[in-house]
């Protein structure tokens, strides 16, 4: 979509884009193309001996079956986060599109979640399930069952999974909302004159036209649960037990900063920065009149 | 409403008091740990309403409890968070405002190429360049500074993105008419478009400050000096000091004050934030 | 009035804070990056206050820098952006990853020497500094807070039990008869155990003189490969897993958050470093007992000694001849026998000199806190031998990363002790094979 009027060109528009430009390149263009070089080293970490390997880093990681098995976990816990806390904010926005008493105040009570850093997050959770010390896990105890995250990976990955949706509902719960009512009334009474129930209704009418900003949500909950939920693993696994919930955003950062091996960590880096950049692409041209940050 | 069915209004009641629950549990059972002892914590269950040591707590975590852990005290900790999130909040609406007018209603050569240029940092974070991006930041003698903690998170493509899609939604007949007027593009700029954004600003600027609050890594890399600390860096790391057991009644009470200032950002401006939010993906 | 109490305090603190900020111009600032936080953070700020009140022409300046691997890492990224403080606090693991960057590092009996301080390192606890020393017997870097596992068990659990609570089990076999009885008494957690690698195959390697990495442990060079999947390892290793099967041994995570669990009385015995006494003296209401680690007393050699864990301070290459000289300064502080002794007392880490020791002892500070003295006996006992003298590997925090996923999978019943052990040392050597390289 591009504009058509516009003003004349100038020096004006450089000057306009100069900040922003030398910020991407100072802070951005410049150490990512370092990330690049360095993937091609094998160096020690304090950088006194150094080894130009080509591709070998990338070699090592491909084949390496730890490193696709955190492919998988990625993709694992990316849908479980996105399926989660979409199904639950779909639910809790049709709810609330229902009611009229008190609409506002249930919205102002279920937004604030998106206010808490994941980090913080992942530390709530943790502390509500810890094995030792934990509420739940102690509840869960008395019925008879054993909550153990640190040792299960199933219950690990489970709970970052609730930790990272319950931060996200927030979100999606607004978008869905707005989305709900945008949908005209007019054609939900058609509807109901029509002998349609308010199940069939959803699912015949309101689910289709809801589809856009589901598919919006769709990319915004996969790049968040790639990415943003870094904190949230640092804070409550650590990747484990075993590599249970070891996420490749995760795996750079234990790889390049606990492990020190910079050049497999940036290989990573690099890696990670194609996908991203191929999600901006699929983003851009698929969706793009429904982007927005 | 279409229908009255009682039983579907009492159903969405509960369902939805039940997700505010849900939402809200961690939230609580965190207040609750943050108003007891250690030893209530260690000794399973928590109980359920909060304890008497809510004052004891919470000025531990104000005068001692992060000041241990990082050694400045939690006013300076917060002020840094403050600083930070206001620094990177505006510092993204100006460049990404500026660069998105230039983008929208200019043609100039090498246009695409910005764009794209800028574009790409959509998305990617900063844990996989954080090493190069640090050397630089060193090199430009930027570490323990505001600056240093803020200018290289505002190299991001989310805002100018925003922006951009917002102003192509304007009508094209306010350009005309502004050059009609005779106005120049600085001139529309200042008159009409900014005025237009307005809200869009607002809400951008609520969520990037809390984008900049809830930053963490950065900053526990670029300060090496105490007085620097963040808010966010210091819970962390009170969570798994190195050789210590958690001390989880002033973690929790230090959580709590570091939740509350961007969730009382998110509810008292909730009305902005939610317009903007959402209008702008129309 | 509470608030204004409060309000007036935090101002008092801002202007303290900013006192600091801003050191007398005269003195020279030496930096000291440290991982510490709570009352370990506390008696560190305490030491160098001391050292700075002794001091006119150096003032240190201790900054925290996140746990154990955020302060190496920030130690690394500074150095390569030449931001590097002058003293870096590294853990154990980091030793050989610190060694080998040659250039970046400033031995510190070299630093001593250029410093004119005296310096004998015969005043030093051999089993102490052994882990930081090279093969010429030079030390590399200052031990700093140095501990050793030990077990722990709750008296009146035992009790419970029908155990005698003075005689602890000294050998695994009649650790194996405590738990049964602990278990039939109706304990939940008979056993658990915090820092596995660390105890459970680091220490009970050198515990019963079994290599864990060729090549002296890593001390003889970087050529090292694992080899703790021998029998006496795999047989231990096996023996947790059946406990943990019979739910007589109770996993409750890689670091010391199995702590708690003894704290509160839920887990009657706790393999923990002997730095945890304070804060288990702080936190349980019951009578508990410290004991030496258990062996299994059909093994050779059995028992020789354990080796220490912990962290060191390492000095940065890059800052001008002068400013070492406060280090060296800095670090006779940190070795007076005064200081040594009260760290020692306080915290639950050893001493690191003789002197320091001999200090203690003469105090009666070991017959007022029964068990303290355990660790230090278990460690000098035997000279150490080869297998004993301490664990040297590149990656070894990665390293300890994989065994800790191995032994997850032996807790949890998917693999045997000796899959678990097999892998993690094929997985361990690939990573040592890559450090090998990088720093040749």
């Amino acid at each position: 979509m591009e504009k058509r009027v516009v003003f004349r060109s100038s020096p004006l528009p450089y000057l306009l884009v100069l900040p922003q430009l030398a910020v991407t390149a100072v802070f951005f263009l410049w150490p990512a193309s370092q990330a690049l070089y360095q993937s091609l080293l094998i160096e020690d970490p304090f950088g006194l001996s150094t080894e130009f390997v080509w591709f070998e880093n990338f070699e090592n990681l491909f084949a390496d079956p730890l490193y696709i098995g955190s492919f998988w976990t990625t993709a694992y816990f990316s849908a479980a986060v996105t399926a989660l806390s979409l199904g639950l904010a779909l639910l809790l926005a049709v709810m609330a599109d229902r009611v009229v008493k008190g609409a506002m105040t249930y919205k102002t009570l279920l937004i604030w979640p998106y206010a808490v850093a994941p980090a913080i997050a992942g530390v709530l959770w943790l502390f509500l399930f810890n094995p030792s010390i934990g509420l739940v896990a102690y509840y869960l105890k008395i019925v008879g069952y054993n909550w153990n995250h640190v040792l299960n990976g199933g219950e690990a990955m489970l709970l970052v999974v609730i930790a990272a949706a319950w931060k996200q509902v927030s979100y999606n719960f607004l978008f869905f909302l707005a989305g709900l009512q945008a949908i005209p009334k007019s054609l939900i009474e058609a509807a109901a004159i029509d002998g349609a129930g308010p199940v069939r209704r959803f699912w015949t009418i309101v689910f289709p036209l809801l589809s856009p900003t589901t598919f919006f949500l769709l990319v915004v909950n996969l790049v968040y649960a790639f990415f943003d939920t870094f904190g949230i693993i640092h804070a409550v696994t650590k990747g484990g037990p075993g590599k249970a919930t070891e996420i490749l955003v995760y795996k750079v950062y234990s790889d390049g900063f606990v492990g020190l091996d910079l050049g497999g960590s940036a290989a990573q880096s690099v890696i990670l920065m194609a996908i991203v950049v191929g999600l901006t692409v699929i983003q851009f041209r698929f969706i793009e009149r429904r982007v927005h940050y | 409403m279409v229908e009255n069915r009682r039983w579907l209004n009492l159903l969405s009641h509960a369902i939805l008091l039940l997700g505010i629950g849900v939402l809200a549990f961690p939230i609580y059972v965190t207040f609750v740990a943050s108003t007891v002892e250690m030893r209530d914590i260690i000794r399973p269950p928590l109980p359920l309403v909060p304890g008497p040591h809510f004052i004891d707590n919470y000025s531990e975590a104000l005068t001692r409890g992060v000041a241990q852990a990082s050694g400045s005290p939690v006013a300076l900790m917060l002020w840094n968070s403050l600083v930070m999130a206001l620094a990177i909040a505006i510092g993204k609406i100006v460049i990404s405002l500026l660069s998105a007018f230039a983008i929208v209603y200019f043609r100039f050569p090498l246009r695409m190429l910005c764009f794209w240029t800028i574009f790409i940092t959509l998305m990617l974070p900063v844990e996989v360049r954080i090493l190069p991006t640090f050397k630089v930041v060193a090199d430009l003698g930027m570490l323990n500074s505001h600056a240093g903690l803020a200018i290289p998170l505002i190299a991001s493509a989310t805002a100018t993105f925003l922006f951009r899609q917002f102003f192509l939604t304007i009508p094209d007949e306010l350009v005309e008419a502004a050059r009609m007027d005779g106005a120049g593009p600085l001139r529309f700029f200042n008159d009409i478009l900014l005025p237009l954004t307005r809200t869009n600003v607002a809400a951008l600027f609520v969520i990037l400050f809390i984008y900049g609050w809830n930053q963490y890594l950065w900053p526990l890399l670029i300060t090496t000096d105490a007085s620097m600390t963040t808010i966010v860096m210091g819970i962390n790391r009170m969570i798994a000091p190195s050789e210590d057991q958690t001390n989880w009644p002033v973690v929790m009470a230090t959580t709590m004050l570091a939740m509350l200032p961007p969730i009382i950002v998110v509810v008292t401006m909730q009305r902005l934030f939610v317009k903007g939010l959402v209008e702008t993906e129309k | 009035m509470r608030l204004n109490r409060n309000a007036i305090l935090l101002a008092a603190a801002l202007s303290f804070a900013g006192s600091f900020a801003q050191p007398a111009a005269a003195a020279t600032e030496i930096q000291f990056w440290h991982a510490f936080t709570g009352p370990l953070g506390e008696i560190l700020a305490k030491q160098v206050e001391g050292f700075n009140a002794s001091e006119s022409d150096y003032q240190v300046v201790a900054v925290y820098k996140g746990n154990y691997s955020e302060a190496l890492n920030a130690g690394v990224a500074a150095f390569r952006a030449k931001q590097q403080p002058h003293i870096l606090q590294v853990f154990e693991v980091g030793t050989a990853t610190m060694m080998a960057a040659k250039g970046a590092v400033n031995p510190v009996f070299e630093v001593m020497k250029a410093g004119g301080e005296t310096f004998d390192p015969a005043v030093y606890l051999p089993t102490v500094t052994g882990y930081y020393t090279d093969l010429e017997g030079n030390m590399l870097s200052m031990p700093y807070n140095s501990s050793t596992p030990v077990l722990y068990y709750n008296k009146e659990a035992f009790q419970a039990a029908g155990l005698d609570p003075e005689s602890p089990p000294k050998t695994w076999q009649e650790f194996g008869a405590a738990l049964d009885a602990l278990q039939a008494s109706g304990s939940v957690c008979p056993f658990t155990t915090t820092w596995q690698s660390w105890v459970h195959l680091e220490n009970f390697s050198a515990w019963h003189n079994v290599p864990f990495a060729t090549q002296a442990n890593g001390f003889g060079g970087l050529d090292t490969t694992l080899v703790f999947n021998g029998p006496t390892q795999v047989r231990h290793i096996q023996q947790l897993g059946d406990w943990a099967r019979d739910g007589k041994f109770v996993y409750g995570g890689r670091r010391n958050e199995s702590g708690a669990r003894f704290n509160s009385g839920e887990c009657a015995m706790l393999t923990e470093s002997s730095a945890g006494y304070a804060s288990i003296k702080a936190q349980t209401e019951f009578d508990f007992g410290v004991s030496s680690l258990p062996y299994w007393d059909d093994a050779d050699g059995a028992p020789q000694n354990t080796i220490i864990g912990g962290a060191s301070l390492w000095v940065l290459t890059g800052h001008p001849q002068e400013e070492y000289e406060g280090v060296a300064k800095f670090f006779s502080y940190l070795s007076s026998p005064e200081v040594q002794a009260e760290w020692h007392q306080q915290t639950g880490y050893l001493p690191i000199t003789h002197a320091a020791y001999d200090l203690t002892k003469e105090q009666g500070f070991y017959e007022q806190n029964p068990g303290t003295e355990t660790a230090l006996i278990q460690m000098t006992a035997k000279a150490p031998t080869e297998n004993s003298k301490g664990v040297r590997l590149g990656s070894f925090d990665q390293i300890r990363g994989i065994i800790d996923e191995e032994l997850e999978a032996v807790w949890a019943g998917t693999k045997s002790a000796q899959e678990a052990l097999d892998s993690a040392v094929e997985r361990g050597n690939v990573l040592l094979r890559r450090f090998e390289r990088a720093n040749n």
